[in-house]
């Protein structure tokens, strides 16, 4: 019991291989066990941290059931596990939504077994990002989510598979040379890859002492983008974004449940974990930079959602528009650290986070039932659907509402926070942003009529086509997603205090 | 003096090339067999003195042993390694024993895998190469690491010129070997100035390199020597602009040559020139650092580059070759800990790789007769094992953190950072462009839909292959994984030569 | 119900209204509380809404034909088409029950949750809460029906619409939020922080803190109450059912727009004293109110369908209570408020009660070309439903302001009264030519729907509906009348003071210090009467004898399409927002430029990987480097090929050359 307690952390980082290297070695004909084994694996990634969260202690501060192992020593880089209430929110989100993601695949019939091993070495990957507490390890995972990402799109992906895979994997690898670049500068400086160290050394340098024939200042400056810009990628800020619609829409369902729900997180996580405590003074001075980016995510999210004809490229491009508002608050508490403005914004954007992870994982899910059943995206092949699939329809709805913002479910709270917080700071930008928060509107609702209103397609009313509605796996899929949608709408101080304790101890 | 070890190690693959081409030229399979014995005995015997050197948290050389050769010149058979040369060490029996498996060959006129015709001498051929490899790494002895050097260099000539690809082995066998010994004769020149200049000063005649390294030579004789001496022996390690034999030689070379050249041969130039050069002229490697520098940065560029725009697999490999020994050389000039030890490891890792590499290649050609990436494509279908090796090599060679290559490259970034940053900025855009590249080629030539003429006839890999496979992907991720199984050994080689750069 | 027990019988309510709260958000060290609160004005407006949403629940019942068979090839989306039946031998079509009637009331039940939602919280939050459920429920039911076409652009309309205002909302909510640090009425609500707010000017429009807040928070009750300029969705919102008319018009939404303003009007009228000059906020307030009264009373005057002439009346109303807010009138509008949602339902509910009894007159003919909501089709409705009728005729009355009886007079009066007293002559003015205008349209409709002659057969087949729907028409039409009463100015001549003003005292109390009871003036009393029933005797006039839109005078285009705004936001706002997002962004900046940049990049490496291979790998380090190694290596290959003869003993003596050059070259430098 001991060493489950304090080995917690790698036993929910590390189960997934190990359940993947298992696969290896079970019969490929099998599909059925292959499917099972996998959504059990993946379930006790889950279950461990349900334990977690509740062993977790709230008014303990800093980060807890860390864990230290020398790793590579020669450039003393240590294997450093430890959560914090941020970090925790993550893990949760993504142990929560790598079973369904499992299940929602149950419909995969091609070459399933390394299938399922890639989403569990996915799983694994992620989980490292939102548990490390060195920056090489950080890197490291940073990095290796990238690989089975590349292959699930490139292997199960559809038509144009092959550019969106590319253009992910190759975009954001460009995107983390700088950040690859400034890790090392920081490791040759400091001799050490631990965060918390680095954290007051690195700040405690002063401004003017010469470094590598620059000021502190210029090197932390270009250090700072380097960082940024490697996250920018990730989240996806405007104009980093147009990776996201394609990879996105040529992804497998359940890869987008991934991408949008989890991946996306790395790169706002990035932010928080790493670009805010290592540069408060520059997130200050560039707070206004990084906002610009965030209100163009949103705005441009906003119309670029409203401007297609594809159903999963008007998600993905929701994606881009409801990051943006992640980025926003983490401007804003860039730039009013300490004060409780930042708390509010810094707490609204970690929760519109684990939101749009539900949401935005709900609404590909559902863009992939449908493109199952119709094989078709395009928003004008659909219409009038409502009558043939009741229960669909009404999922879809209530999905869609969750990611429009509708008061009463999560999405808003979140939003909320971060207006509320960014309003006083950034007031101009946040302004701008309710122009996106309008357009969300529009193209939600212009979704949902070109799918479950409008004239009805008759070529899916009957015949061959005929359009199923949604069955029981599937259900089974959405009931927990909408379920947490919905507490959070109604009572968020569950999770957001773990999260706020977080906060005010960081900012 | 206990059992003899590395003796063994090195004079076992002799011993097996001479029984071998005693056998009679029909009984193919018998001299497979003893061949794959010798690799066997090999590799096991260098696995064994590696982890006796990890286990035993040994520093500086060990499993010494010396034995007179030609005392009145001062010429011993001295052997040691320490922490630098024991992993190649290793890697060599690595290399050595999937050679002899890829090259395997069968009676099958379909697939004409591994090597069908006169087995019998390439074998011999080839360990005679093997042994060359060893006795460089464990010599401790200027003289003897030069005559292993020429043995080791001497039969790629045949094995490219005999069993290599039609239509350019002639044109690559010379132009390698008019290379190799030109760099060698300089270096070897070098060599003799060193052994001279020592015999002035203190009136020994010894080529004791322990000794050599003690003699103190001015700091205007370094600056001097150091040059040719460094450089004659990294045209062998591919440096710029001296790489072109390189990619010929590999496009030419049958598969296992391939992964000997590309894998082990070329690791033999860069250690001759860190053992040789730098540590016996540390005050030199001072002076043109940063001109060997210069050379390596821009290999690495200037490789990524080529191996971008290539249409020849094998091309493609044999330029990231370049690219990533620049990153060695580079790991060298910095001469700081970080570095060294990165360009250790990168060593043994690209080693590693790169032999996967060719294997694959090769086992794709000897089915698709064809190396031209754009005729290729649906591979993964039909040999799925392959390419599972081939994207765990690519990976490596991206340097995607969790492999081998990582581990490796990222010391030596950070080497360059503390000396150099701008370098290292210009660096890391080779890594960009390789992930490019070996993302687009696996995409092509594995993945994408398999032409007519290649259907039907390409059959999955052997058995022998897959254990060659599985053994090289193991060592690139257990390394990867773990880097405690092999950096701190590197470093303790490290300590010894900052040792020296520090004295001198 | 209980609750306004309660209230009533509580002694200053005001003082002491019920509170609870619990903490919701937390907020860095701080938590945001939520709770519920309920003082006279919540009370009075719970009271109102109560009723009114069960009379139009009951109604509905009968709406849907409950207990009707299923319809022949009725859809899930479109209204039932009636069924045939069989009854003794002969056939005949009778209404059939609507196709998704569980989820109506499912949606209609949420709306009402929303409502009170609304109405009972304490603070902002959850206000906006229950702000955006009605949003969502609107948008669901107008499109109930999302068969048809016009439903759904309705819908969307409508959600859209309001969205606007919301957001305008939300940012004052933040705003406020973020400088008082609560957005609890009662905290915000005290004299220092008012005051402060008041003081803190903005620069904009030269409005204080205060006036910036109640104007943001005002442009979200502009889209929820369909004030000029985001009127344009309201009558639109007549494609739903005709329940769900009324649920908007009277019980719900539109009253949850002026709710709010009521509820914010100490935010309002900070920083102004009662009988000072206007703050910029309040004329802003005012203006839009007034004008939209008038403005939509003109469009009224023209229309031919029965519910929008009552949409546009409603749209009207709302004017009244916003100027009066504007004008500082508290309980005028409150009062007006409440009245307005009986009166309104009565019309709605007794509207659609027509339009059914017209469908049962068109299923009997089996002529669907007729449509059953124009009034042209109709005439001497008042013999075939005299329940109908009656009720109806007090609704319209009341509408009208009919004096004394009806409560709409009380109320109407009491706004006029407000702005005349405390010199408000321009919108006094403004709202009496509305007032004139609402008694004309309203005596036009009420003729040509009942009195006359029957126009159509389908009039002629028309019957009276069932007591599920009758019945509320009958309550309703009691508040219509008598709701009136409990708020009689004091100073009224004759009966003033017979009924003691309750409804001031009560809903007096809400706010910090009483308004003042106004001293009685005539001029308002005569204007009031005189537009109330010169309005209601020209139309009747006018109309009496009218029997098709040709010989309607008042059919001006401009008036029949709405001033043409609908057109006008098409081409302003709907379809630059398209273009910009489906071409310019979607095209040009990502597809185009952005992905453009990105794109460069491969070949950019490609070019520079052969220029270097070609240009000077090849031909440089291949050629020269290594005194033309190529060459050389030519000349050397051409001339060894001869003993490539593949004998390995040649090769072996070849490799012992070697070796002895090397052992020569050593033993050489050794003797020298």
């Amino acid at each position: 019991m001991d060493f489950f307690n304090t080995h917690l952390l790698s036993l929910i980082l590390f189960l997934p291989t190990i359940a993947a290297l298992i696969m290896l070695f079970l019969p490929s004909g099998e599909t059925k066990l292959m499917r099972w084994f996998a959504f059990g694996a993946s379930l006790i990634p889950f279950v461990l941290t349900l334990v977690l969260w509740n062993n977790f202690d709230l008014n303990a501060t800093g980060f807890q059931f860390e864990e230290k192992y020398t790793w590579y020593e020669a450039i003393n880089a240590s294997f450093h596990l430890g959560v914090d209430g941020i970090s925790l929110t993550m893990v949760l989100l993504t142990t929560f939504l790598t079973p369904l993601a499992i299940l929602a695949s149950f419909s995969v019939t091609d070459r399933v077994k390394p299938y399922m091993m890639l989403f569990l070495f996915l799983e694994t990957g992620m989980l490292g990002v939102f548990m490390a507490l060195d920056l090489l390890i950080f890197f490291v995972f940073w990095e290796i989510g990238l690989v089975p990402m590349y292959f699930l799109i490139n292997q199960w992906g559809s038509a144009n598979r092959d550019y969106a895979s590319l253009k992910f994997m190759i975009y954001t690898m460009g995107g983390s040379l700088g950040l690859l670049l400034a890790v090392q500068m920081l490791g040759v400086l400091f001799g050490t890859y631990d965060l918390m160290t680095l954290y007051q050394q690195w700040n405690s340098l002063s401004a003017d002492t010469a470094l590598m024939g620059m000021t502190v200042g210029t090197v932390k400056t270009i250090a700072f983008w380097a960082f940024a810009i490697a996250f920018a990628v990730k989240v996806p800020l405007w104009p980093f974004h147009t990776w996201l619609p394609d990879a996105h829409t040529e992804a497998p369902t359940a890869g987008s449940m991934i991408l949008a729900g989890v991946l996306l997180k790395l790169g706002a996580y990035g932010f928080i974990r790493l670009v805010l405590p290592l540069y408060p003074v520059e997130a200050k001075i560039f707070a206004g930079a990084l906002a610009v980016l965030a209100v163009g995510a949103i705005v441009f999210g906003a119309f670029g959602s409203l401007g297609q004809t594809d159903f999963k490229r008007l998600v993905a491009y929701s994606s881009v528009n409801h990051m943006g508002f992640v980025v926003l608050g983490i401007a804003a508490a860039g730039l009013a650290a300490g004060t409780a403005d930042a708390h509010i914004a810094m707490n609204g954007a970690v929760l519109q986070m684990f939101n749009h992870g539900l949401s935005a994982a709900g609404m590909f899910f559902l863009v992939g039932v449908i493109y199952e059943r119709t094989h078709t995206r395009n928003l004008n092949d659909f219409g009038g659907l409502f009558p043939l699939v009741p229960v669909y329809g009404g999922i879809l709805i209530f999905t869609s509402m969750a990611s429009l913002g509708l008061p009463g479910l999560n999405g808003f709270v979140s939003e909320f926070m971060v207006v509320r917080g960014a309003y006083p700071v950034l007031k101009i930008y946040t302004a701008i942003s309710m122009l996106g928060l309008l357009f969300t509107g529009a193209y939600i609702l212009k979704g949902i009529m070109k799918v479950l209103h409008g004239p009805l397609n008759e070529h899916w009313a009957h015949g061959e086509h005929k359009l199923t509605e949604i069955n029981t796996r599937e259900i089974l899929v959405m009931v927990p997603l909408m379920a947490l949608i919905l507490v959070i709408g109604i009572w968020p101080a569950w999770i957001l205090e773990v999260i706020n304790k977080a906060v005010v101890a960081l900012f | 003096m206990n059992f003899p070890i590395l003796s063994v190690i090195t004079f076992l693959p002799f011993v097996a090339g001479v029984i071998i081409l005693m056998m009679p030229a029909t009984r193919k399979n018998e001299t497979r067999a003893v061949a794959l014995t010798a690799a066997v005995i090999d590799l096991l015997l260098s696995a064994w003195v590696y982890i006796q050197y990890l286990q035993g948290h040994m520093t500086g050389y060990q499993f010494l042993e010396q034995h007179n050769w030609l005392p009145q010149l001062g010429i011993s058979l001295f052997f040691g390694v320490d922490g630098m040369s024991a992993p190649l060490v290793l890697l060599t029996g690595i290399v050595m024993f999937t050679g002899v498996l890829i090259s395997w060959g069968n009676d099958d006129p379909h697939v004409m895998a591994g090597i069908q015709d006169r087995p019998r001498e390439f074998f011999a051929f080839l360990f005679l190469l093997a042994g060359g490899v060893f006795g460089v790494f464990v010599s401790l002895d200027l003289f003897m690491l030069f005559f292993f050097y020429e043995i080791a260099v001497f039969p790629m000539y045949l094995l490219i010129a005999i069993w290599g690809w039609v239509k350019t082995r002639e044109y690559a066998a010379m132009k390698l070997t008019l290379y190799l010994f030109i760099g060698s004769v300089v270096s070897l020149v070098g060599a003799l100035a060193m052994y001279w200049t020592n015999y002035q000063n203190t009136g020994i005649l010894s080529f004791n390199m322990l000794e050599l390294e003690k003699a103190g030579f001015s700091a205007a004789f370094q600056n001097i020597w150091f040059l040719p001496v460094f450089l004659g022996f990294a045209v062998l390690g591919g440096i710029w602009p001296f790489h072109n034999w390189s990619p010929d030689g590999h496009v030419a070379a049958p598969t296992a040559v391939s992964m000997f050249h590309a894998g082990v041969l070329m690791k033999l130039g860069a250690f001759a020139a860190l053992r040789v050069g730098v540590m016996l002229l540390p005050e030199g490697a001072k002076t043109w650092a940063p001109l060997i520098m210069g050379f390596a940065g821009v290999a690495v560029v200037y490789g990524a580059y080529i191996a971008f725009v290539q249409t020849d697999l094998k091309y493609m490999i044999g330029f990231s070759s370049v690219s990533h020994m620049g990153l060695v050389m580079l790991g060298i000039s910095t001469l700081n800990a970080t570095g060294l030890t990165g360009a250790g490891v990168q060593m043994f890792s690209h080693g590693v790789m790169t032999a996967l590499f060719f294997a694959v290649t090769g086992m794709i050609y000897d089915r698709a007769h064809t190396r031209m990436i754009p005729e290729l494509g649906g591979i993964s279908k039909v040999m799925p094992f392959a390419t599972i090796g081939f994207i765990i090599g690519g990976l490596v060679s991206m340097g995607m953190p969790g492999f081998s290559g990582f581990v490796a490259e990222f010391p030596i970034f950070m080497g360059v950072w503390q000396e150099q940053w701008l370098v290292a900025v210009i660096g890391s855009i080779s890594i960009i462009i390789t992930a490019a590249y070996i993302m687009m080629n696996i995409r092509k030539v594995f993945f994408s839909p398999m032409p007519e003429n290649l259907q039907g006839h390409i059959s999955d890999v052997t058995v022998l292959d897959k254990i060659a496979i599985v053994t090289l992907c193991l060592f690139m991720i257990t390394i990867g994984l773990f880097p405690g199984v092999m950096v701190p050994m590197v470093s303790t080689g490290v300590e010894n030569i900052m040792r020296l750069l520090g004295g001198a | 119900m209980a609750v306004f027990w309660f209230a009533v019988t509580t002694e200053h309510f005001g003082e002491h209204p019920l509170i609870q709260s619990v903490d919701w958000l937390p907020t860095g060290d701080t938590w945001l509380k939520i709770g519920v609160l309920v003082d006279p004005l919540t009370a009075a407006v719970l009271f109102f809404v109560a009723w009114t949403v069960l009379m139009i629940f009951i109604y509905s019942i009968g709406y849907h034909n409950y207990g009707q068979p299923a319809g022949d090839h009725d859809h899930k989306g479109l209204p039932p088409h009636g069924a045939t039946v069989e009854e003794h031998g002969h056939k005949h079509v009778v209404p059939s029950i609507e196709p998704m009637y569980s989820r109506f009331f499912a949606f209609i039940g949420l709306f009402a949750f929303g409502m009170f939602t609304l109405v009972v919280s304490d603070n902002l939050l959850t206000l906006f809460v229950g702000w955006e459920i009605m949003g969502l429920c609107s948008y669901l039911l107008i499109g109930f029906w999302y068969g048809k076409p016009s439903a759904r652009n309705a819908a969307i309309k409508a959600f859209m619409t309001t969205r606007i205002g919301d957001v305008f909302m939300l940012i004052g909510i933040a705003f406020l939020y973020s400088v008082t640090g609560t957005l609890s009425f009662r905290e915000i609500f005290t004299e220092e922080i008012l005051h402060t707010l008041a003081s803190v000017p903005t620069g904009l429009f030269g409005l204080s803190a205060a006036g910036l807040i109640a104007v943001l928070l005002f442009i979200g009750t502009v889209g929820k109450s369909a004030q000029w300029p985001l009127h344009v969705w309201l009558p639109d919102a007549m494609e739903g059912p005709t329940p769900v008319s009324a649920m908007i018009h009277a019980a719900t939404m539109v009253s949850a727009g002026v709710y709010a303003v009521i509820r914010m009007f100490p935010l309002l009228t900070a920083g102004w004293a009662e009988g000072a000059p206007l703050t910029p906020a309040m004329s802003f307030v005012a203006f839009i109110g007034a004008f939209t009264a008038l403005f939509a009373a003109t469009i009224a005057v023209a229309q031919n369908d029965i519910k929008r002439v009552l949409a546009y009346s409603t749209i009207s109303q709302l004017g009244f209570m916003i100027a009066a807010l504007g004008i500082g009138a508290y309980i005028a509008a409150v009062f007006h408020l409440i009245t307005h949602a009986f009166f309104k339902a009565l019309l709605f509910l007794g509207s659609g009660s027509v339009i059914h009894g017209m469908e049962h007159g068109v299923l009997h003919t089996g002529n669907h070309a007729v449509d059953p909501q124009d009034m042209f089709n109709m005439g001497g409705l008042r013999k075939k439903m005299p329940i109908t009728f009656w009720t109806f005729l007090i609704g319209g009355f009341a509408l009208s302001g009919f004096p004394l009886v009806t409560a709409g007079f009380w109320s109407k009066d009491e706004i006029l009264a407000d702005a005349f007293v405390n010199g408000h002559i321009v919108v006094f003015a403004t709202l009496a030519i509305a007032a004139f205008m609402t008694a004309f349209y309203t005596m036009r409709q009420i003729t040509l729907t009942f009195l006359g002659e029957p126009r159509t057969k389908e009039a002629e087949h028309a019957q009276e509906t069932p007591f599920t729907m009758t019945v509320p028409l009958m309550i309703l039409s009691v508040f219509a009348i008598g709701y009136g009463w409990v708020g009689i100015p004091e100073h009224f001549p004759l009966i003033g003071g017979l009924v003691p003003n309750w409804f001031h005292e009560f809903v007096g109390g809400t706010l910090a210090e009483h308004p003042p009871v106004l001293e009685f003036n005539i001029v308002p009393l005569l204007t009031s009467l005189v537009v109330a029933l010169g309005g209601l005797g020209l139309g009747w006039y006018v109309y009496r004898n009218v029997n098709s839109p040709a010989e309607d005078r008042l059919q001006i285009p401009v008036l029949k399409n709405k001033w043409y705004f609908d057109e006008v936001y098409e081409v302003v706002f709907i379809k630059p927002a398209l273009w910009f997002s489906e071409v310019f962004v979607s095209q040009w900046m990502d597809k185009g430029f952005i992905d453009g940049i990105l794109h460069l990049f491969g070949p950019a490496t490609g070019g520079v990987g052969s220029a270097i291979r070609n240009y000077f790998d090849i031909p440089f380090i291949n050629r020269f480097l290594g005194d033309g190694t190529a060459d050389a290596t030519w000349w050397v290959g051409k001339n060894l090929r001869p003993i490539q003869t593949g004998r390995i003993q040649q090769y072996l003596v070849l490799s012992l050359i070697v070796l002895f050059l090397v052992g020569g070259l050593l033993y050489y430098f050794l003797l020298a």
